[in-house]
């Protein structure tokens, strides 16, 4: 799958999700700064994610996702090893 | 005229209710006697031996983020106080001077059981991260004083259907003491599912009229059965007076006492001496300064139980004697259903309306008075009402008695 489809496909999530406006999510933006996703949605972003690109994200992963380009990056690589 | 210290008056009122999605349709929800009570539809009703209920007339109007992180009960509290809010004129005040006491009977128990029936189907991966922000039953509480920044306490006292009146003694003893200028009170339920109704129906509480849902919620009448379960919210701002006065707000009314008392009768089981109840209403008396010849109106908790509307009468003559003759007495709950945690708080609404407006909307339902009841109750017509003091009664499984009185 390619980032810009992981990128419409993680807006999308964070549209139903939080509300955010699918336009303000780009690469650098954070979640919880930026994107106003607080730690609680940010699971429930976690699971959609996992379930819609058919990923792992491990507790410990999450963590490291600051921004949207991370975890594309990650959701890319998780992909490409599944 | 200067005010009296630590007053406590009304400035705001907000309520999503079975009659409507805000105080004003509520208010001429009652005056025209209209029930909120309907026959449920949906495909879990058809297994419950009890399948009316008065659901809220208007669905909340919030966002699709609000709907997926707040227990409909937070939806309804939060509708509820942004309309107390706005009809107090959004008031200026020091956060660190704005409580919040916001009470629910049950809690989030529509979240627990839906994230449930999602932890078994699904897997414990899929339960919401949200799930005990929205079940905990100060939640509600929490949602208001976040929406508000209220920095001087949030708090959701829990005394089952008592828990909307006691939010509102609480509110005035935290004014009284000092401890805010602006309390945002009230309370919200959202229970209508099957196993609230199923375990309120194995109590024997519930009315079983499932082909005359409008006609099921009888207090006081001959033929009454048990209560129909409502759901929604109501809020009211309460503010000292002198905060009030110097910020030039418009003043409802004055929540001039309240009473608390308990039982310690049964878990569940109304005591049929009324003693509780009276204690109650007495120390709303003395709370409020007020003589029982003061009293010209009681919105009664009288939610349509056999036992339960009895025992209140005799509790209220117990308090109130002879003076008892000369007050109207009506229940909202003939047309709202009875909104367990919400009730004492949309009941303290509409008695304030009442002594406002010079007006009891009727009791509905009312065709023939059980004769152990010795009460002056308004019904067929509403009734005008001249000037005095007006009192809400609450009582809650648990033992729980919570007078208020009012004045304007």
């Amino acid at each position: 799958m390619s980032q810009a489809d992981i990128l419409d496909g993680l807006a999308a999530i964070l549209e139903e999700v939080a509300g955010v406006e699918p336009a303000d999510v780009t690469a650098d933006k954070t979640f919880i700064d930026d994107l106003d996703v607080d730690s609680l949605s940010m699971v429930e972003v976690v699971v959609a994610a996992e379930e819609k690109f058919g990923v792992k994200i491990p507790d410990e992963d999450v963590k490291t996702l600051k921004t949207v380009g991370d975890a594309v990056s990650y959701i890319q690589r998780a992909g490409v090893a599944a | 005229m200067t005010p009296t210290p630590r007053q406590v008056v009304v400035t705001g009122l907000g309520a999503t209710t079975p009659l409507g999605g805000d105080v004003p349709s509520t208010w001429e929800g009652l005056l025209s006697g209209r029930s909120g009570a309907r026959r449920l539809t949906e495909d879990w009703v058809e297994q419950l031996p009890v399948q009316i209920a008065a659901p809220l007339a208007v669905e909340p109007p919030l966002g699709r983020v609000e709907a997926r992180t707040l227990d409909r009960s937070q939806q309804m509290a939060l509708v509820a106080a942004r309309e107390a809010w706005a009809d107090a004129g959004s008031p200026e005040v020091d956060s660190e001077r704005l409580a919040v006491c916001v009470a629910s009977g049950i809690g989030g128990v529509l979240t627990l059981l839906h994230q449930h029936d999602v932890l078994r189907e699904k897997g414990p991966r899929r339960v919401s991260p949200h799930v005990v922000p929205m079940l905990m039953p100060n939640g509600p509480a929490s949602t208001v004083g976040l929406a508000f920044g209220a920095k001087a306490g949030v708090h959701a006292p829990v005394s089952a259907c008592a828990s909307g009146s006691e939010a509102i003694a609480l509110a005035l003893d935290i004014i009284r003491a000092g401890r805010a200028d602006i309390v945002i009170a009230g309370g919200t339920e959202a229970a209508i599912a099957a196993l609230p109704i199923a375990g309120f129906a194995q109590m024997q509480a519930l009315s079983k009229r499932n082909d005359a849902p409008e006609t099921a919620s009888r207090p006081f009448d001959k033929g009454r059965d048990g209560f129909v379960l409502g759901e929604g919210a109501a809020v009211l701002v309460l503010e000292s007076a002198e905060h009030a006065a110097a910020r030039g707000a418009r003043v409802l009314g004055t929540l001039a006492g309240a009473g608390i008392s308990s039982d310690a009768y049964h878990v569940a089981a109304t005591d049929p001496t009324g003693a509780g109840a009276a204690r109650a209403v007495r120390a709303a008396l003395r709370s409020a300064s007020l003589e029982p010849t003061d009293v010209i109106h009681i919105n009664a908790h009288a939610t349509s139980t056999p036992i339960g509307d009895v025992a209140e009468g005799v509790g209220l003559r117990l308090a109130l004697g002879d003076a008892l003759d000369s007050i109207a007495v009506t229940s909202t709950k003939s047309m709202t259903g009875h909104l367990l945690g919400a009730a004492g708080a949309l009941e303290a609404v509409v008695t304030l309306l009442s002594l406002r407006e010079r007006v009891v909307p009727a009791t509905r339902n009312l065709d023939a008075l059980d004769d152990e009841i010795a009460l002056d109750v308004v019904s067929i017509d509403n009734r005008e009402l001249g000037t005095g003091a007006g009192l809400s009664n609450s009582f809650g499984f648990g033992g729980h008695d919570v007078c208020l009185a009012f004045t304007v």
